[in-house]
């Protein structure tokens, strides 16, 4: 039975890296753009591991087990960051976030 | 039955990631998101990495994602209010968007041409044990880096997040 | 036999077996309350209240089934599917005995035996927040909502001080895999103390079975750490909006969590199924005489009655303990029931002591409760795994 060709598995990583990109130019809501950023991290997690799986290595999974712990500090101060903003501003969209603005 | 597990759940996944992108409230995109994860943890299966699989599950859907829904229930912030979307950047776009994700599939698949096939069970070193046994000794450093790096989150996010004092 | 049909038949065996359990677990629980606050519990429904969770049943199918018009209709409706889903999926890794051989097909007793089997149960166990959080949220209510989000920080704060007592018998077992572990226990020190994790050495796991156990508490949101649900707090909590099936549906995610938790500290802690002293010290015939003494003090208790239906209820209870004792000495169906009965025996003990704990405790306020998680609980699970590490290597 045939398995499925590594380049499918790179093509998704990069279809679901292009959804995130296109989230995080194009959304308002901060929060959405957060998730687009652990969308874009996920793919790049997938096309890790794929790879890791060609080259018949486990440093593959090792980056990405590094990159999830990255990405769960980032959430954590991340969201602490909103929070703060959110209770001075009462606003969650990020081009009222402008007061540096000239 | 690979061919169609992947199907099904790159299916799924690109669904769901579509869906987190164009939902108007944050929590249909939260849990769009947390499908990705599950469809990504069970791609990460057929490519024999189970441990990270698990910990995909354990740690993004599990913890991060909870985080998320948390802070969206905590701060009530209501759908997104659209406003001002170009026509021109629409009729451009998505058939450039379009055009880009073929050239990219192009390249990508001849790019590597002798690859091999992605067959569920072919990929033994994927267990915890070796996972574990190149984390504590080649990638050591980066491990104990990466756990100082958890802690000083954890310190930031309890400074952030903590009452003013009065 | 074909691998998809046999895996069907065991997983249709099971889900039975599960959700009878369930069903009579809650009689039990009700019971054993009772008699603790010194009454009867539910007496009228068929012998001694046998027939209550039937009654139960067919009450909350028969409900109105109510949907709010301000709730968000797609989590409103999922949570609770989603919350019963994963509350009856972890019990397809745990192993409940050893294998056995039907009609020529040999098969373990166990539905999936995963390599990474003790980290599905967690998995399982951390995507288990979502039911309750979503619920809370879905209710579009204000008490709901904070009902919602306390159980739900509460499950994951003490989720660390779990995964971390788990760890530890981990390091002893040097596997992932449940039935590994429970292999791993097999075996007597001395000839008659049994190598269970919890009395192993280097180290046995005895602070972890307790961090376990009271983590476990909080993970199921039992008594003392049931304030996001309790009824006369919050009105209920997350499933003040819910009504008929899909209460249900929580109350059995509920039940269902208790009896996956037990099952797993057994599995990790209490050797699974594995007896408590050697075969050939007699051990076999444990489980028949256990069931005779259960038809012996029934027999007794009818033919003295203390209420006027015992006198013929009681025989018919004392006639099923003597058939099970009878079936416990048949060699053929040794095999698969001596380790059933172990097993059920030690799941059946925890769930005891939930039970009794519920009714003794009271609760914790929810302050009290984070700050033990957090400044109790998680340095003495991280204490205990760097004990338990620095002893393995020491002495391996």
């Amino acid at each position: 039975m045939p398995g499925v060709p590594l380049s499918w598995y790179l093509i998704l990583g990069a279809v679901l890296f292009t959804l995130g990109v296109a989230g995080f130019l194009l959304r308002r809501n901060v929060i959405t753009v957060f998730m687009s950023i652990e969308l874009m991290l996920n793919a790049v997690n997938l096309t890790f591991i794929a790879f890791s799986y060609q080259l018949k290595q486990v440093n593959g999974h090792i980056f990405s087990f590094f990159v999830m712990v990255v990405a769960a500090a980032e959430a954590a101060v991340g969201l602490a960051i909103i929070l703060t903003v959110f209770k001075n501003r009462s606003t969650l969209n990020i081009d009222d976030v402008s007061s540096m603005k000239n | 039955m690979d061919v169609i597990l992947f199907l099904i759940f790159a299916a799924i996944a690109v669904v769901c990631g579509f869906n987190v992108v164009v939902q108007s409230h944050p929590i249909s995109s939260a849990i769009s998101l947390i499908g990705v994860m599950g469809s990504l943890a069970v791609l990460y299966l057929l490519l024999g990495a189970e441990f990270l699989a698990a910990a995909q599950v354990i740690v993004y859907a599990g913890a991060i994602m909870v985080l998320f829904v948390f802070v969206i229930m905590l701060l009530n912030a209501g759908a997104e209010i659209r406003k001002g979307r170009s026509l021109l950047a629409q009729v451009l776009g998505i058939p450039l968007l379009f055009t880009f994700l073929g050239l990219m599939a192009y390249f990508t698949k001849n790019m590597f041409p002798g690859a091999p096939d992605v067959r569920f069970g072919a990929f033994k070193h994927g267990t915890a044990l070796d996972v574990g046994r190149a984390l504590f000794t080649q990638y050591l450093l980066p491990f104990e880096v990466v756990s100082v790096l958890i802690l000083i989150a954890i310190l930031g996010a309890v400074v952030l997040a903590q009452k003013e004092m009065e | 036999m074909n691998f998809f049909l046999l895996s069907l038949i065991k997983a249709v065996v099971v889900a039975a077996v599960l959700l009878t359990t369930l069903a009579y677990l809650q009689w039990v629980e009700r019971k054993v309350i009772a008699h603790i606050q010194v009454r009867m519990g539910p007496s009228r429904v068929g012998p001694h209240g046998l027939l209550q969770p039937l009654a139960d049943v067919i009450k909350l199918i028969t409900k109105e089934d109510l949907i709010p018009p301000y709730v968000n209709k797609f989590l409103y409706l999922g949570a609770p599917f989603f919350a019963i889903t994963m509350a009856l999926l972890s019990i397809s890794v745990i192993p409940f005995g050893g294998e056995i051989h039907i009609f020529g097909d040999s098969t373990w007793m166990q539905l999936a035996d995963l390599n990474i089997g003790i980290l599905f149960v967690l998995a399982v166990s951390s995507v288990s927040v979502y039911g309750i959080a979503l619920a809370g949220w879905a209710s579009n209510n204000k008490y709901a909502l904070i009902g919602g989000l306390r159980s739900s920080a509460q499950m994951i704060s003490y989720e660390l001080p779990l995964s971390m007592a788990v760890a530890a018998p981990l390091l002893l077992a040097n596997s992932l895999s449940l039935r590994h572990i429970v292999e791993g226990q097999a075996g007597y020190y001395l000839g008659f103390i049994p190598r269970w994790s919890i009395f192993q050495t280097p180290m046995p796991q005895i602070f972890s079975f307790i961090i376990f156990l009271i983590a476990a508490f909080a993970e199921t949101n039992r008594v003392p750490f049931d304030l996001p649900e309790a009824e006369n707090e919050l009105v209920a909590g997350f499933h003040t909006e819910y009504s008929s099936m899909k209460f249900a549906a929580f109350f059995m995610a509920e039940y269902s969590n208790m009896i996956t938790v037990c099952a797993i500290t057994t599995t990790l802690f209490l050797g699974g199924w594995l007896p408590l002293w050697p075969a050939s010290a007699g051990s076999n015939f444990v489980p028949a005489v256990v069931f005779l003494l259960a038809a012996a003090i029934s027999l007794y208790h009818g033919l003295n009655p203390a209420r006027r239906l015992d006198r013929v209820t009681l025989p018919v209870v004392a006639a099923v303990f003597f058939l099970l004792a009878v079936a416990f000495l048949i060699p053929v169906l040794q095999g698969a029931l001596l380790p059933l009965f172990w097993f059920a025996a030690k799941t059946g003990a925890l769930l005891f002591l939930f039970i009794w704990i519920r009714g003794t405790l009271p609760r914790f306020r929810y302050d009290q409760l984070m700050a033990f998680a957090w400044k109790v609980m998680f340095p003495v699970a991280v204490v205990n795994l760097l004990v338990t590490g620095l002893l393995v290597a020491a002495f391996s």
